[in-house]
């Protein structure tokens, strides 16, 4: 639905967006997750055709978008980060304007116009002053206006941004219920946002993409991998000796536990390796008390920062 | 074409459903009545002084006091047109962008030249409107007035300030797309209307040279054409192609912000 291929732009001297290339399927959800400045919204802008590409080819729906414009922004429905309403409007009336620039031919546009505001819910303040409107409700009205056409594809720069905790679920769950029928994109800082509602996401840092996944995959599989945390009575060179030559252990961290004679140890894994089992065997072999043992998964959280830190200290290493 | 007119019909609906276009009105009306009374008292007083002194001396009364009066009003409507016109462009588009809504515009499948022709059209739309109550200070004069004012100085006039507004409307909506702040552009659009007006004065009389050309390019001179009941085809030429032109840098201007928007 969605194709990129080395998507690049350059502002003067510095390049937002540096050969990004991916896909996404029909019907799927994918987060662009990435810190303020990353370079999440300037690769939005491109894909609708607001900002014209420096380098590379993005395709949406089979259609370039620098090419035939007009065919890809027939198909898109966008959503900035600050919705783009006009504030003397009632929300009726807007939709209403939407639907016209958007193409609907008059008798389809009562019908649409009404199904985008029941989709975000915003059915009760139609007759509104969109200035009126408190700041969850003008996103969702931002939402109505991205859909009112029933675009193939939905690109959503934070949409939850700036709303209440129970907003964030409403919008949240809005978002969930379009998948299937579009593609979406939605961009987002809060990690917990892309486990929550994306199939798939794409970690973005300085304009690069560094590291892409499902979000389970992601916790799983990536750089750091697994991780046990285990508490046993045991001198520490000789756990550290039983536990070291286990096959998928890469590194083993032990720390005393204070004024108990215990320690505990942290032991990272290959990606992919369970070996709890075997970890539990080789303490008890080594004629160790075991106490505790538990799988610490690495959060979205953890990789995302450690994942962005790198290549910042990667990044001061070069400059250095 | 569909597009053109819901741009159209929402930058209309922008005037009237917020206070713009009646605060603009009653301004623009009040100041222009409040001149019309003015050149009616004097003109009735000279030309009455102007009868004394005929009966006194002898000689003919040639004093065409109705065609005066609607002369010397189309003046100030064209004056007042230079002073309104950057508050009612200077929000075309930078208003547009300061919301954000010009990103909604990019990205639906509009013609920039939807956007452009539908915006210039409404807001000329607008003052056409604002122009309509002033008629029935001409219903005043053709009641009253004996004989009545010519209609060839009403039809010259009404198209002249239509046609001023209009290039000036163009103008005006450049600057403000240049722009993201108002009132940076009401300003810049005032500062090149004054610059318009002074160069005028400079030309005044002048035939040949520097002051010959300045005299064909301005404005100012060939709307007081229209004021005088002459419709000259260059003078019209020349302010539909003005217009247009502006219309054209609008267009460029719009198609420069895909390419500058950091």
């Amino acid at each position: 639905m969605i194709e990129v291929e080395n998507l690049t732009k350059v502002f003067g001297q510095t390049t937002a967006v540096d050969h990004v290339s991916f896909t996404v399927q029909k019907g799927e959800i994918l987060g662009f997750l990435g810190p303020n400045g990353a370079g999440k919204t300037t690769t939005m802008r491109m894909l609708t055709g607001y900002l014209p590409a420096t380098g590379g080819i993005a395709k949406v729906c089979g259609f370039d978008v620098a090419e035939q414009s007009m065919e890809v922004r027939k198909r898109i429905g966008y959503l900035p980060e600050v919705p783009p309403l006009y504030s003397h409007m009632t929300v009726e009336a807007y939709l209403d304007f939407v639907a016209r620039i958007k193409g609907i031919p008059a008798a389809r546009r009562a019908e649409r116009v009404n199904k985008a505001l029941e989709m975000a819910h915003v059915d009760d303040r139609r007759r509104e002053l969109i200035h009126r409107l408190s700041r969850g409700y003008r996103q969702r009205v931002g939402l109505a206006q991205a859909v009112v056409h029933d675009p193939d594809v939905l690109i959503l720069d934070e949409p939850t941004v700036g709303l209440d905790p129970k907003q964030i679920i409403e919008v949240r769950r809005l978002i969930k219920s379009l998948a299937g029928a579009h593609t979406i994109i939605l961009s987002t800082h809060i990690l917990p946002e892309v486990g929550m509602t994306c199939d798939r996401v794409l970690i973005i840092n300085r304009g690069k993409i560094v590291a892409e996944d499902t979000p389970e995959n992601l916790t799983t599989q990536l750089r750091g991998g697994d991780r046990v945390r285990l508490l046993a009575r045991a001198p520490e060179n000789g756990l550290r000796e039983s536990l070291q030559t286990l096959e998928g252990v890469r590194q083993v961290t032990i720390a005393p536990v204070r004024d108990s004679g215990r320690v505990s140890a942290v032991v990272e894994l290959a990606p992919g390796q369970d070996v709890r089992s075997r970890i539990a065997a080789a303490v008890v072999q080594g004629g160790y008390e075991l106490y505790e043992l538990r799988s610490d998964r690495m959060s979205l959280e953890e990789i995302f920062l450690q994942l962005t830190t790198e290549e910042t200290e990667e990044a001061a290493r070069r400059e250095a | 074409m569909r597009s053109f007119w819901a741009i159209y019909r929402n930058e209309m609906s922008h005037y009237f459903v917020s206070p713009i276009a009646y605060v603009f009105g009653g301004v623009f009306l009040g100041v222009a009545g409040f001149f019309f009374n003015g050149i009616l008292t004097v003109m009735v007083q000279r030309a009455m002084q102007m009868g004394m002194e005929a009966a006194q001396y002898g000689g003919p009364m040639n004093f065409d006091v109705p065609s005066l009066v609607v002369q010397n009003f189309f003046g100030v409507l064209g004056s007042l047109t230079l002073f309104l016109v950057p508050m009612l462009t200077m929000g075309v588009y930078a208003e547009e962008k300061k919301r954000g809504t010009i990103e909604l515009l990019m990205t639906s499948p509009l013609r920039d030249w939807e956007i452009v022709l539908g915006k210039f059209l409404a807001t000329l739309s607008v003052y056409g409107l604002l122009l309509v109550p002033t008629l029935c200070y001409q219903v005043f004069l053709f009641h009253y007035s004996e004989p009545s004012p010519s209609v060839k100085i009403l039809v010259a006039g009404y198209a002249g300030v239509l046609l001023l507004a209009g290039a000036l409307i163009s103008l005006g909506s450049f600057l403000s797309s240049l722009t993201e702040n108002q009132i940076v552009a009401a300003v810049l659009t005032f500062g090149v209307f004054l610059i318009f007006w002074v160069l005028d004065l400079a030309a005044q009389g002048a035939t040949s040279g520097l002051g010959g050309l300045l005299h064909q390019i301005s404005l100012v001179q060939r709307f007081n054409d229209f004021t005088t009941g002459v419709i000259d085809m260059a003078s019209v030429v020349f302010f539909l192609s003005f217009a247009a032109f502006m219309v054209f840098l609008t267009l460029r201007s719009l198609d420069s912000m895909r390419w500058r928007k950091a």
